[in-house]
């Protein structure tokens, strides 16, 4: 980016993470995404008089899980504070949060950007509550008459984690965002579905002169819930920025929104209007004590973090990019890992994953959680190869079938007969056929034309439909000839 | 038979029921028929729910014709304040903003009630969101008070006073977030005690100061009371700061015996604001307990003149925050405007009554951004102070002694024009849900027809020696059998 | 003064009150006096006292992670001033 020159920006990031608990955070209704409008609603989520807000113990260990996940320390003592500010979206008009004692303090990840490291801190985590949804009868807030709200997503809970401005760079963002959902994916505290707003980002921007130790002023945009959106709001509001300072104006520190028809960022609310929220420890919940041993019982629950599991694979074979390519959702590397457990050849294992089933999956658009084909079904495919009992040609349409029958590889087989044939006399048999029906080429052959077998060859494969054992066609048919 | 049975005790009707000398139906009739005679002038109760009480009352009487064995409480008919919600029954807080809210689901004491097979007569009046010590806040009505009805009841659980004085019901509901139980019950001449905070589910009562509201009963008697808070205290887990303690029989600490006790006296709570006859009043209270064998001396609660200070920014910050629901757009009123910022603040500019605004104000306030530390963050450290008061005299006596309030019910209109005087005559009641303590209210007294209450404070859940000096009070004086007689008359009433 | 008119309007806004002009001068003048009496905590030396939230010393209260009936849509909406179709409605939301 030409404008880049100029300036180095600055940028943290704040991430939103739903945490999938059966239930919500203060109350039992269900979390689950995609239902009726205010079905999933009790007297607690929906701030009617009287109610009371009582903390499922299962996004405390999320919280846990996902802090420790991502290095950071967890606090001995925690609490909730609440959060004061008017919208229709907020059932009490104020979010029940942590403010000054968040379950999780300082951590961070690892990106890797042209093959150099870098870390980037976690300033802390901690725990709130979801506001319910608006829709609005225009296009936009401000072309709408009046909105409704939908307080289903109301209380379900967050884990909200805040980056230090460490980034320098947009693929720095994008590879923090990247690893960081990749983490919580593994960690399984989230479902990540970013298209069902599962994460958010809010973008934290500024841009100073290169060499400068001082921040610039900063804009926040928020709710972006997409990688796209996040580069494209980068790309626009740096440029903005740096226009801004060009001209020798300052830049407002304000918070914006991200217009995805436009590709613009729009002010929100201004420094005066900021919200002054009041924060004060949450009266109704009594805080939280988190001894060692709640922390490491946890602990022992963590599954293999991505790096790690790209690192074994790499020494069962595979290339840093095949390992990478595999490990990039954790569902695709439990279906690999599983599948190796029947069928030892990572690498040829690795190649039919990455090859024809992601083809398959991705065609469908189905997700490889809801594959038709088990990884022990794919291993006994590429077994059945192994043995000689189907040709790799032949295999690929045999997982064809499989995939819209969810068939065995043997059943299919079986019932189509395809069975590569390797039976010498069959053979013979056909072979005689061919090259009785083909003298020209037999001439051909035996006259120097090497090309000529690779004919036969096609007539034998031909006539047997494919299922000859190409090697030995190839070996009894220069026997013969 | 009716009339005269409104008049007794719970445990009293409870034998007549037993005994089939009255049934639960004709016992609903008698209150009703009361309620009807006497409430256009008292003005108690908001929501009267006689089809349902006769309903409540039949299911009872077939009980008792089948000899089931029947609870202290089945068939007792009782009244509600207005801030705890009742499934289906129009619950208000004694304001606008509710005046036409339903809840959906039951307040735990509403459900335990309900379980205890009690018979619920109506909803009574209250200080608008509780805030207030006179009723007088209320949008609705000002309830009176029977020994003169020219005065006020007391507050914020006027109304709960109020039916429990004249009759109106046999027991009652109060919350109490800085005196709202104790005061009234002092005024109208009745018993009324605050639980330790804990004690009593909070789930469903209608939030005003999260960390100071306890819900409490009204009786005639404190063996009534220790029935009530049986059926009503213990651990819910729909309420995060309930307490799971094992939760005593409070009946068996009804025992007529106090030596060798040790009641202390703080200073403190006899100072200048403390009208000399209510001082005078509660002196001879404290000789008949020296006389009965108690071990009373004075002792000091020093940071006592902070604590109103300290609660007025305390309840009202946590109130601007839980009243900030009420904006019209899931129930209660709403202003018509063109936006919804304008909603906002038309629905409760108009919803909420001056006193609610007032504290909604200075709560926001002792908040916001600059204050927060030398306010509300003060006042909690403050309250440090005043607890640590509390466990240090706790460490020397069993209870605490004083008057519930300054003085005797004032008369409408005497207090209201300056909010400051009315938040200063709760000196001695605040300083007990500061602390989180327990503490009762008892008659014990009269100047010029008007009830005076002793006010015993006791250790966090330590309720069993609140109700056994209470009780050995009651037993060894008469004016707990003393009634109004909603003419200006001090009537007796035979023995209790 | 403790508290100027402004600082009473700009707290008016902040709890979404619509005051009055008289209730605006009502209110700067007896949150004064309110103020000017609380003002007398600051006699006291606090700096090594800690803050009371909570009157019971309760940590750790927690409930297990099980699906409970919602209320259905209707009793949901019964007390609504403006339901439509299951959801609540409000009017134009301005963005600043």
């Amino acid at each position: 980016m030409v404008v880049a020159n100029q300036y180095e920006m600055v940028c943290g990031l704040e991430v939103h993470v739903e945490l999938q608990t059966k239930t919500k955070i203060f109350c039992g209704c269900t979390t689950e995404f995609g239902s009726e409008q205010n079905t999933h609603v009790c007297p607690v989520c929906l701030g009617m008089p009287g109610a009371l807000p009582v903390l499922n113990r299962e996004v405390v260990n999320f919280a846990i899980k996902a802090g420790l996940a991502l290095d950071c320390e967890i606090a001995e003592f925690s609490k909730f504070d609440r959060k004061n500010y008017f919208y229709p979206d907020l059932s009490k008009n104020y979010q029940t949060s942590q403010f000054d004692l968040p379950i999780c303090g300082k951590g961070g990840l690892e990106i890797e950007i042209d093959g150099e490291k870098k870390w980037i801190g976690i300033t802390r985590a901690h725990m709130e509550e979801d506001a319910g949804k608006l829709v609005h009868s225009g296009e936009t807030i401000s072309t709408s008459n009046e909105s409704s709200v939908d307080y289903n997503r109301a209380g379900v809970p967050l884990l909200e984690i805040v980056s230090e401005p460490d980034m320098r760079s947009i693929p720095e963002v994008l590879d923090y965002l990247e690893k960081l959902v990749q983490i919580l994916e593994y960690t399984e505290v989230s479902d990540c579905r970013l298209e069902q707003g599962s994460v958010r980002f809010d973008v934290n921007v500024s841009l100073r002169p290169f060499g400068t130790d001082t921040l610039g002023i900063r804009t926040e945009t928020k709710n972006l819930n997409s990688f796209s959106s996040v580069r494209r709001c980068m790309e626009y509001e740096v440029a903005r920025q740096a226009q801004v300072l060009n001209e020798g104006e300052n830049v407002v520190q304000e918070t914006r929104t991200w217009d995805e028809g436009q590709g613009i960022t729009l002010t929100l609310r201004s420094k005066e209007e900021a919200h002054d929220y009041r924060y004060f420890p949450e009266p109704d919940l009594p805080p939280l004590v988190i001894d060692k041993e709640w922390v490491e019982r946890i602990r022992k629950t963590l599954p293999k973090l991505p790096a790690a599991r790209r690192a074994r694979f790499q020494t069962l074979g595979l290339s840093a990019y095949d390992a990478a390519v595999i490990t990039q959702a954790k569902a695709m590397a439990d279906f690999f890992d599983e599948a190796l457990t029947y069928y030892t050849d990572a690498k040829t294992l690795a190649n039919w994953v990455m090859g024809d089933v992601t083809r398959l999956l991705n065609t469908n658009q189905c997700s490889v959680l809801d594959s038709p084909i088990s990884a022990h079904q794919l291993a006994e495919l590429l077994e059945l190869i192994n043995k000689g009992t189907l040709s790799g040609k032949i295999a690929k349409s045999v997982l064809e079938e499989m995939y819209s029958t969810s068939k065995d590889a043997s059943m299919i087989v079986k019932e189509k007969g395809l069975a590569q044939i390797s039976d010498e006399g069959a053979l013979l048999g056909i072979i005689d056929d061919v090259l009785a029906a083909n003298p020209q080429s037999v001439e051909d052959y035996r006259a120097g034309k090497d090309k000529a077998i690779g004919f036969l060859v096609g007539q034998i494969m031909k006539a047997t439909k494919g299922q000859a054992n190409p090697g030995l066609v190839n070996q009894l048919l220069k026997e013969k000839l | 038979m009716e009339s005269v049975s409104i008049g007794k005790s719970v445990s009293e009707q409870h034998e007549l029921l037993v005994h089939k000398d009255v049934s639960s139906t004709e016992l609903t009739k008698a209150y009703i028929a009361r309620i009807h005679s006497v409430d256009p002038d008292l003005q108690a109760y908001l929501t009267v729910l006689e089809d349902k009480a006769l309903a409540q009352a039949a299911e009872i009487d077939r009980k008792i014709a089948q000899n089931e064995v029947l609870g202290a409480l089945e068939g007792i008919p009782m009244a509600l304040k207005d801030n705890m919600c009742t499934e289906g029954v129009r619950t208000s807080c004694a304001s606008k903003m509710l005046e036409s809210f339903i809840p959906p689901y039951n307040a735990t004491v509403t459900d335990r009630l309900q379980a205890a097979g009690t018979i619920l007569l109506g909803k009574v009046n209250m200080d608008e969101f509780a805030m207030g010590s006179s009723t007088e806040n209320s949008y609705f009505a000002n309830t009176r008070n029977p020994w003169d009805l020219e005065r006020v009841p007391g507050g914020s659980s006027g109304g709960a006073a109020v039916a429990v004085a004249a009759d109106e019901a046999s027991f009652s509901l109060g919350s109490d977030t800085g005196g709202s139980i104790r005061q009234p019950a002092a005024f109208c001449g009745v018993v009324g005690m605050k639980p330790t905070y804990g004690a009593v589910s909070r789930l469903g009562l209608i939030a005003f100061a999260s960390s100071l509201d306890q819900i409490g009963p009204f009786t005639k008697t404190v063996r009534d009371n220790a029935l009530v808070l049986n059926a009503i205290a213990g651990y819910d887990p729909l309420d995060s700061t309930s307490v799971a303690n094992e939760k005593p029989d409070y009946t068996k600490f009804l025992v007529n015996n106090v030596k060798g006790l040790r009641i202390g006296i703080p200073r403190e709570y006899y100072g200048e604001g403390i009208d000399p006859e209510v001082a005078k009043g509660i002196q001879a209270g404290i000789q008949t307990l020296i006389d009965l064998g108690a071990e009373v001396s004075e002792c000091s609660l020093p940071h006592t003149e902070y604590a109103i200070p300290a609660y007025y920014l305390i309840a009202t910050a946590e109130a601007s925050s839980n009243l900030a629901r009420y904006d019209g757009v899931r129930y209660g009123y709403r202003a018509e405007a063109e936006d919804v910022l304008g909603m906002f603040k038309q629905t409760r500019a108009e919803g909420f009554g001056p006193e609610v605004k007032r504290r909604i104000m200075l709560g926001t306030y002792a908040l916001s951004s600059g204050y927060y530390d030398a306010y509300y963050l003060k006042a909690q450290k403050v309250r440090t102070l005043i607890k640590r008061d509390f466990d240090q005299a706790f460490e020397k006596f069993d209870v605490l002694l004083s008057p519930t309030a300054p003085t005797t019910a004032f008369k409408f209109g005497e207090k209201s024009a300056d909010p400051l005087t009315m938040y200063l005559s709760d000196i001695t009641t605040v300083p007990i849900n500061l602390a989180g303590i327990p503490a009762i209210s008892i008659p014990a007294g009269f100047i010029k027809g008007m009830p005076i209450g002793m006010q015993l404070m006791g250790k966090a859940f330590d309720e069993g020696t609140l109700y056994r000096v209470a009780y050995t009070f009651e037993q060894n004086t008469h004016y707990h059998t003393l009634k109004p007689s909603l003419s200006g008359e001090v009537l007796a009433c035979g023995s209790r | 003064m403790t508290i100027s008119r402004e600082d009473v309007e700009y707290v008016a806004a902040l709890a979404r009150l619509e005051l009055t002009e008289p209730e605006i001068q009502e209110y700067t003048e007896q949150l004064n006096s309110i103020l000017d009496y609380v003002a007398m905590l600051e006699r006291l030396d606090t700096s090594d006292v800690m803050p009371t939230a909570h009157a019971v010393p309760l940590h750790n209260v927690l409930r297990d992670d099980q699906v409970r009936p919602s209320i259905n849509h209707e009793k949901a909406l019964k007390n609504a001033p403006d339901g439509d179709e299951g959801f609540f409605r409000v009017p134009r939301i301005s963005l600043t």
